[in-house]
């Protein structure tokens, strides 16, 4: 019941602000929209579980990407609004419906593969021996949901993981190169 | 209505990632429809965690860690163009971001 | 019922305005350490030796007018000082006051990841004040200030893994047992450490010499010069609450959290009788009162030294210690 609460509550504003995101006059309140977006998204994961998960949410994508968008926009402060230029050939409408085209389908998807709405039972099924919820022990509030996703991500996804740190490596040195008048 | 499903959470990052499509297709501020491809990644986020919860697999939240790092890396990069592209044309609406070389 | 949600939310209350109210007489210890320092007195009018000054100031501020200037974004710039003073306050729900569940809110398992993501929220606050002014010196200031916070962040994060190494728990009540257990304090085990905390810490709440987002010559007052009142004090209140949290977590992660000082030697264990929350608390004020005797000594830092210590010095140093930490680790 609480949990039902829950959902209801956050899954309405998740996607009022997600609507006010795009649908906001100023970048910089669409910003403030996003934050406040990607901070309930985070409870959603606690909810689920996924605490680690959810502080790097809030870590990275609120504390940090976030930050860097508001700067840009800041930065780009416009002479004149963004929004007034439409190509002739641009047709919004179309947009909009092709975006509920592919949401009907994502839809469809979900209901059909997921039985008609029944939850599928399926303890452990996918993989679950490489990767399995172990038991901890009686630790604080939550479960060592932490000390698992770190043993894994150092096991059995160390190369994705080392991949993963090169490319943030490059993406450095490219967004230098990019932004720098002079090099 | 009452039982929380996983099927919810996949309606929910649906119509999430509905609405990041449409703002990348409607929105001619380029800096916003970045933010809504960052919504989109969320939606897909969401996504993995209940399944992950689900399943009792912690792999959906390997890859969402992992989608955390590509999100940070595009948005560096992507905000790297946007300020480079700004400073030469004055301008982030994407509809006069038409010609290859300037 | 009684345990999951009374008495949280009586503790959350508690903790709350006790917050408020140390934030307050922090205002007050650092004009008279100031003073003193200056060879002055200080406030002396109001009450004994000026102690009611502190009650006096709150007074004075939400008495003033409150002014939003006439092009500022209304909302944005109402919503700026909420934004920075509330995660300042977050981060108490997880700082153990003592080593029994009665004296914190709540002991999470990731908490200290938790402490520094919903620091990292406060940039919001100063950058979206200087933005909403809608003038220019505190839209550079914000933008100085947020530049700085977050440089400082990474360096500070960093320092701070070296520490989890070392302990193997994120969960700041584990990270103090981490310390009794060992019998040494991590202070002396992480020295460097510590200075990079502490120095990250001073420049994460804008505190002299890192002050440069405040500096009144150059700024006219910093992010929030078009701030007046009420708002303007919970943008003060955000600041000293900060520095509470900087020293909270320079004593819980260096200095023992609510331990006595040195917990394993016998012939210290009169220092046992005091209740481990008067330790905390008492180490916390040492603390600021170095905070507040360091803005009495050092002068300002110029902006593109700032951001060279903090960049090309600390970070290097950080990721040093990181390593050099790891190898001893693994090789011991």
């Amino acid at each position: 019941m609480a949990e039902a609460i829950v959902f209801w509550t956050l899954a309405v504003l998740i996607l009022g602000l997600g609507i006010m995101v795009i649908s906001a006059r100023s970048a910089v309140h669409s910003v403030l929209f996003l934050v406040v977006n990607f901070l309930l998204v985070a409870v959603l994961y606690v909810m689920l579980n996924a605490e680690f998960v959810a502080v790097i949410q809030v870590l990275v994508y609120a504390g940090g990407i976030v930050v860097l968008y508001l700067f840009v926009v800041m930065l780009v402060s416009l002479k004149k609004a963004p929004e007034r230029y439409a190509d002739p050939r641009r047709v919004a409408w179309t947009g909009t419906l092709l975006a509920g085209a592919v949401l009907l389908e994502v839809v469809a998807i979900v209901v059909a593969s997921s039985g008609g709405g029944e939850p599928a039972a399926t303890e452990g099924a996918l993989g679950a021996a490489d990767t399995p919820f172990a038991e901890c022990g009686a630790g604080p509030l939550v479960s060592c949901n932490t000390e698992q996703l770190g043993w894994v991500l150092y096991t059995s996804y160390l190369i994705p993981f080392e991949v993963a740190s090169m490319l943030l490596l490059v993406a450095m040195i490219g967004a230098i190169v990019l932004a720098k008048r002079h090099l | 209505m009452l039982e929380i499903t996983p099927l919810h959470y996949s309606l929910l990052s649906a119509a999430l990632f509905m609405i990041g499509v449409i703002g990348v297709l409607v929105r001619r501020n380029v800096i916003i429809i970045f933010m809504s491809i960052e919504l989109i990644l969320n939606a897909v986020n969401i996504n993995l965690i209940a399944l992950s919860d689900q399943l009792q697999d912690l792999a959906g939240q390997v890859f969402v860690v992992f989608v955390i790092a590509v999100a940070a890396a595009e948005a560096a990069v992507g905000l790297g163009i946007i300020i480079a592209f700004y400073r030469n044309k004055e301008t982030v609406n994407i509809d006069e971001i038409q010609i290859m070389r300037w | 019922m009684m345990d999951t949600v009374v008495v949280p939310l009586l503790k959350i209350a508690v903790l709350l305005n006790a917050v408020l109210v140390a934030v307050t007489f922090l205002v007050l210890m650092e004009r008279k350490v100031i003073a003193w320092a200056q060879s002055r007195l200080g406030p002396m009018r109001v009450g004994p030796y000026g102690i009611l000054q502190a009650i006096a100031d709150p007074i004075k501020l939400i008495l003033k007018e409150d002014i939003t200037p006439a092009r500022a974004d209304k909302y944005v710039f109402t919503l700026a000082p909420i934004m920075s003073l509330v995660p300042a306050l977050v981060v108490f729900s997880v700082v153990p006051f003592g080593p029994d569940p009665f004296y914190y809110v709540s002991d999470i398992n990731v908490g200290l990841l938790f402490v520094i993501s919903v620091t990292s929220i406060g940039v919001y606050g100063i950058i979206l004040g200087g933005w909403a002014s809608n003038s220019k010196y505190p839209l550079l200031a914000s933008l100085r200030a947020s530049a700085q916070l977050i440089s400082y962040e990474i360096a500070v994060t960093m320092t701070l893994v070296s520490v989890i190494l070392t302990t193997g728990t994120l969960s700041l009540v584990g990270i103090v047992e981490a310390q009794r257990e060992g019998g040494l304090w991590f202070a002396f085990v992480q020295p460097v450490a510590l200075m990079l905390v502490f120095i990250g810490g001073l420049a994460e709440t804008n505190r002299a010499p890192f002050d440069l987002p405040e500096a009144e010559t150059e700024l006219t007052g910093g992010f929030h010069t078009e701030y007046s009142g009420m708002r303007f004090s919970l943008f003060f209140l955000a600041e000293y609450a900060n520095m509470i949290v900087i020293s909270a977590v320079v004593v819980i992660m260096f200095f023992g959290g609510w331990l006595a000082p040195f917990p394993n030697v016998p012939a210290l264990s009169f220092l046992g009788l005091v209740p481990a929350w008067i330790w905390f608390i008492g180490k916390i004020f040492l603390f600021l009162y170095v905070f507040i005797w360091i803005r009495a000594t050092l002068p300002r830092y110029r902006y593109d030294q700032l951001m060279g210590l903090g960049w090309k010095v600390l970070i290097p140093i950080a990721i040093g210690n990181l390593v050099v930490t790891g190898i001893l680790k693994v090789a011991l």
